[in-house]
């Protein structure tokens, strides 16, 4: 029997699959939600108070794209009413001067802005859209609103070669915040692996100007970054771990522990438009199977690791092993850690030569 | 970096104070500090008016059983960390 769970700090609010863009590296799951199904704005009203009352404290409006939902503003000032702090993740489309007025005059914190590239041709490729002139523009606009900027730049073998000019992109905006995010592989991403993996000498020399960039900028702009961990020795501890920190409701209104939890079979997740968010977060089936200690193999059951990794992520264990209940096996100390390395194996030894053939991407579609 | 004392430091665009399970919080993009004591004190001063030097004034006489010189220092560092994190900027 597991212990009462810590309260939960953040809520993503996936709002809808909808999404001008066709990332290739798209976390959302490859089976999307159509428009008909998303949670009503009153859902999410009823959303947001509770995840208050529960102590979050952070909320996430992501999806797909949230500024493709007409009642964004209305969102933004039921989840600041709730007491919430309002994070908007966005590809910034579609957007305009008055629109973006709008979103700060209902109360917006902040407003994270994603970018595919430092350079317009390879960002729209791999947006799959002409979306990085808006981008531009978006930016212009930010500089003379008072809302606090991130830039993401999302990054993986084919663009790692920008960084000095995705930093110097930053430099000239108003973000006070940079997140360098390598791509994780799941959803799309996983669909289109074999082509945005980095080799381990991209990798460091990226963590290497990650470091140098932090330390130049500091006081200036706060640098974040986020790796694979593919070429790790141990796992990443995975949203803090399964279900300690972290709750994300789908557009459907079905509650996760994380984007990812939905390709792990047998579990069944509860819809907010059926339970509160107290009774999901604490007695949920899905939310229970991973927490604590019981559910885990060796070598993670007696690892003095596992209260630091918490045995990695389940859902990567699932999508490399076939059992989410596996030591991550990008871990050194699981048995499967060779799958890890034959993939990495596999990875072109000269990835920014321009490849023979252009990728065949797998391009997300948009859900009607 | 060394910080002017007639700076005015302030909090910066999308950092603001909250609540949360009735305790004080700084919330900033994807973050939050806990406040209490002598954190909450400094930062409900970063309000664009007082003075680092004014900040450093009132928390010693508010904690005058601690050393004068360990206030000060204190309230430099914790300054210094909120503006790594950009939660503040100083205003000349």
């Amino acid at each position: 029997m597991n212990p009462t769970p810590p309260n939960p700090l953040a809520l993503i609010a996936e709002l809808t699959h909808r999404c001008p863009l066709h990332c290739v590296y798209c976390s959302n799951p490859t089976e999307l939600t159509a428009r008909s199904n998303e949670l009503s704005t009153q859902i999410w009203f009823r959303v947001f108070r509770e995840a208050a009352a529960l102590g979050v404290m952070q909320l996430d409006l992501t999806g797909g794209e949230p500024l493709t939902r007409s009642d964004l503003p209305s969102l933004i000032e039921s989840a600041r009413a709730a007491n919430l702090y309002v994070n908007l993740i966005t590809s910034g489309l579609p957007l305009d001067e008055r629109r973006l007025d709008e979103l700060v005059s209902a109360g917006l914190d902040h407003f994270q802005l994603s970018l595919q590239g430092a350079r317009e041709d390879s960002a729209n490729e791999f947006s799959g859209t002409k979306a990085h002139a808006q981008k531009l523009r978006v930016l212009g606009w930010l500089k003379s609103r008072r809302v606090a900027v991130t830039l993401n730049f999302v990054l993986h073998r084919n663009n790692l070669d920008q960084l000095d000019e995705m930093l110097a992109l930053a430099e000239n905006s108003s973000a006070s915040r940079v997140e360098f995010a390598h791509v994780q592989y799941y959803g799309w991403a996983f669909a289109n692996r074999d082509q945005l993996l980095p080799t381990r000498e991209q990798l460091m020399r990226s963590i290497d100007f990650f470091k140098h960039a932090e330390e130049r900028l500091r006081g200036k702009i706060r640098i974040e970054y986020v790796v694979p961990d593919y070429h790790a020795k141990f796992p990443k501890p995975c949203m803090g771990g399964w279900a300690r920190k972290v709750m994300l409701i789908t557009p459907r209104g079905e509650a996760l522990p994380c984007h990812a939890a939905a390709v792990i079979p047998g579990l069944q997740f509860e819809n907010v438009k059926e339970k509160s968010l107290r009774e999901i977060w604490e007695s949920s089936e899905a939310f229970q199977k991973f927490r604590g200690e019981s559910w885990m193999q060796e070598p993670c059951k007696s690892c003095d690791r596992r209260t630091q990794d918490f045995g990695g992520c389940r859902c990567q264990a699932f999508l490399l092993t076939g059992d989410a209940a596996a030591t991550d096996p990008v871990c050194s100390l699981s048995s499967q850690r060779v799958k890890v390395d034959a993939i990495i194996a596999a990875i072109p030894a000269n990835p920014i030569a321009p490849p023979l053939v252009k990728p065949d991407w797998l391009y997300r579609p948009n859900p009607q | 970096m060394s910080i002017d004392p007639n700076s005015r430091p302030q909090l910066a665009a999308g950092v603001r104070l909250g609540e949360n399970q009735g305790q004080k919080v700084l919330l900033m993009p994807e973050r939050a500090l806990r406040l209490s004591g002598p954190s909450l004190e400094i930062v409900t001063r970063c309000d664009g008016k007082h003075t680092v030097a004014q900040i450093i004034t009132e928390l010693q006489k508010l904690y005058s059983k601690a050393q004068p010189k360990k206030v000060e220092d204190d309230i430099l560092g914790y300054l210094q960390l909120l503006n790594d994190q950009r939660a503040l900027d100083f205003v000349p």
